[in-house]
């Protein structure tokens, strides 16, 4: 066992890991290096973005096309070119399908990418998805060529619905945007995993790290997060513990929870112990 | 047109910085001539005119905060000289400020700016709602407490514009109105500004100090890292036997942000959008909606106000909110640009900067010794060395 503690993390990663099984997260046929997806709005200024953007090791970030100016300089678009992140589109402040369509065509004229975060709300006070108005946007962008990625509620039908549809990954909210209370519904959440043909994101509502960490446990396969690293009084450092929670959570899950007992089952068992 | 030989300083830039630093160097016996805009209008136009280094330090930015508050220590003197220089009141008022909470969320989010302001040495108070409506009466029954910020005072944005231009004529500076070209720039050296009418301005140092306009007015290393960042702002009036605010009141209002700065003649202004949108001062339906919105929710009682005005203005934002005064990498030319959301309130602390730049380095980078400007930390070389 000495030699153990003088390895490193990594060392010993690989005792415990398969080296044939990367277990890559491939969202149509893309591979992404990180399971954390980072939002960009919001945040205080462009340095902070920045720092916070690195400090996440995210390898793709959402961008609101509607709300930025993509020639503009010194700012977003420079940042993420500068650390090779890739640009995901929304379609953020968009309110019907038609909208969003109009949203998804011009993101993908401005970005390059046929890749879109299908966002259609219903209403500004909740920001909920309107669930009708997102399957029918999600059916037009996919037949226009589209790898959607759509933002639904935590509802196991919907989800199911917009796999069906042709979307490239589901990404079911855990709460309200921006309202920092987790996951509400973890029951649906993990129904959702469990049944998807596709990659299921998390989206929307965590609030601190062990929020992170349970989206993967339940079986997400990436989480995407904004105001809880944007508003964090330290975003950076914020965006370093999603970072490290995602990668716990992924790992928990694939070792393999111990199922929950009612009473106390002590470690090392007594009984047997000593045999003639 | 021939024009006299060089001055010693070329501003540009008709805002509240570049008019700062134009009367201020004027007054130091240098000829100053001073290019101004006449399509683009100043951001200071379009501004509210709060002086609030304790509403405005946030998070991840402790020294701009340093710099505000140390900004507004200077600022009595400084009114006090522009309305003796310019024989105009420019609406100075130690009036102090309520920062809000609406809702239950929005106190829990106060509670945190609370701690922070506490934290940074700064002066806030925590209210309950009975007190904060005692200071401000028009504040809606429903809200759910604040903070007493009494370091947070106001300018009339406008008043103080009209003051600088009285000030900068009567100091003897030259005002060419018009659009600039690019600089002059002379074997690396910055040596005055063409006119887009194709007149040249010779200058032994330019000071660029064109707001938003900054970044682009110059190319490479001779543009600083600025770029627009839109706000709106709305003026309302009280109608006569309305009631009147009391108090400038800084608003959380269901997770958004606004301000109210009631002025003395009853007006108020409401504001302010911060919008990523590049060179576009279009004003869009929505966000003038949620302004309102949120300030009647605030204070119903504004929904008797008469709306008077919509005023938009680009702010020079920077990489890190923080404004970029000193020498830029080109010989010749000084920035004193990119003071986003504090123009007003670091215009006195920024034109004595510049005049103690050309006083003790002129024309060049400044030496050896350390930097003990209060300035230290927002120099042009923080982004100059990333870029190269």
């Amino acid at each position: 066992m000495d030699d153990a503690r003088g390895s490193s993390e990594h060392d010993v990663l690989d005792r415990v890991s398969d080296p044939e099984d990367t277990d890559a997260l491939v969202i149509a046929g893309t591979t992404l290096s990180s399971r954390l997806i980072m939002g960009t709005g919001g945040m205080a200024s462009p340095e902070s973005l920045r720092q916070a953007l690195e400090a996440s090791g995210t390898s793709l970030a959402t961008v609101a096309v509607r709300r930025i100016d993509p020639t503009m300089r010194h700012s977003l678009i420079d940042i993420l070119d500068e650390l090779s992140i890739s640009v995901l589109p929304n379609t953020a402040g968009c309110y019907t399908a038609a909208e969003a369509l109009l949203t998804a065509r011009l993101a993908r004229e401005a970005f390059e990418t046929n890749w879109v975060k299908l966002e259609v709300i219903a209403d500004d006070q909740t920001l909920l998805p309107d669930s009708l108005e997102l399957l029918s946007a999600a059916e037009a962008l996919v037949a226009d060529g589209f790898t959607v990625l759509p933002y639904c509620s935590d509802d196991p039908t919907v989800a199911r619905r917009l796999a069906q549809a042709g979307c490239a990954a589901v990404m079911p909210l855990g709460s309200p945007i921006g309202s920092g209370q987790g996951i509400l519904n973890p029951h649906n959440i993990a129904l959702i995993a469990a049944e998807s043909p596709v990659p299921v994101i998390l989206d929307a509502g965590i609030g601190t790290a062990s929020d992170a960490a349970r989206a993967l446990e339940l079986g997400c396969s990436a989480v995407l997060v904004a105001s809880a690293v944007t508003r964090a009084r330290h975003p950076g450092r914020m965006a370093m513990a999603m970072r490290h929670a995602v990668e716990a959570g992924r790992l928990a899950y694939r070792a393999g929870r111990i199922p929950r007992r009612d009473q106390a089952e002590a470690s090392s068992a007594f009984d047997g112990l000593v045999t003639t | 047109m021939v024009e006299p030989g060089p001055f010693d300083v070329a501003v540009i830039g008709g805002g509240v910085i570049g008019l700062s630093c134009a009367w201020r160097l004027a007054e130091t016996a240098r000829s100053v001539v001073l290019l101004a805009s006449d399509q683009f209008p100043p951001a200071t136009s379009a501004a509210a005119g709060m002086l609030a280094p304790v509403a405005e330090a946030h998070f991840g930015e402790e020294r701009l905060a340093r710099l505000n508050s140390l900004a507004a220590l200077r600022w009595p003197a400084f009114a006090a000289e522009i309305e003796a220089a310019s024989g105009r009141d420019v609406g100075y008022l130690r009036s102090g400020s309520l920062m809000v909470a609406l809702d239950p969320s929005d106190r829990r989010q106060l509670d945190v700016v609370h701690a922070f302001q506490r934290e940074l040495g700064l002066e806030s108070f925590e209210l309950g709602p009975s007190a904060c409506r005692a200071k401000e009466p028009l504040l809606t029954p429903g809200m759910n407490g604040g903070l007493d910020l009494p370091g947070d005072h106001q300018v009339d944005n406008r008043l103080l514009l009209e003051a600088l231009w009285t000030a900068v004529a009567r100091a003897g500076v030259n005002v060419v109105h018009g659009e600039a070209g690019p600089l002059v720039n002379d074997q690396g050296v910055v040596t005055g500004v063409h006119l887009a009418s194709g007149r040249i301005l010779p200058a032994n140092v330019v000071v660029m100090a064109a707001g938003a306009a900054s970044g682009r007015m110059a190319a490479d290393a001779a543009a600083p890292p600025v770029r627009p960042v839109k706000g709106l702002t709305i003026r309302l009036t009280a109608p006569s036997g309305a009631p009147r605010m009391q108090r400038i009141v800084r608003g959380l209002v269901h997770g958004r942000s606004c301000y109210l700065v009631p002025r003395q003649d009853g007006s108020v202004v409401l504001g302010a959008t911060v919008e990523e949108k590049g060179f576009d001062l279009a004003v869009q339906f929505g966000p003038v909606h949620d302004l309102m919105e949120d300030a009647r929710r605030l204070l119903p009682t504004l929904g008797e106000y008469t709306l008077d005005d919509i005023a938009v203005g680009l702010r020079p934002g920077t990489p890190d909110n923080g404004p970029i005064v000193g020498w830029s990498p080109v010989p010749g030319l000084l920035w004193a640009t990119g003071h986003y959301r504090n123009g007003i309130l670091l215009a006195p602390v920024t034109a004595d900067e510049v005049v103690s730049l050309l006083d003790h380095h002129p024309g060049d980078q400044a030496g050896g010794d350390p930097d003990r400007s209060p300035f230290a930390d927002f120099r042009p070389d923080r982004f100059v060395a990333r870029r190269s």
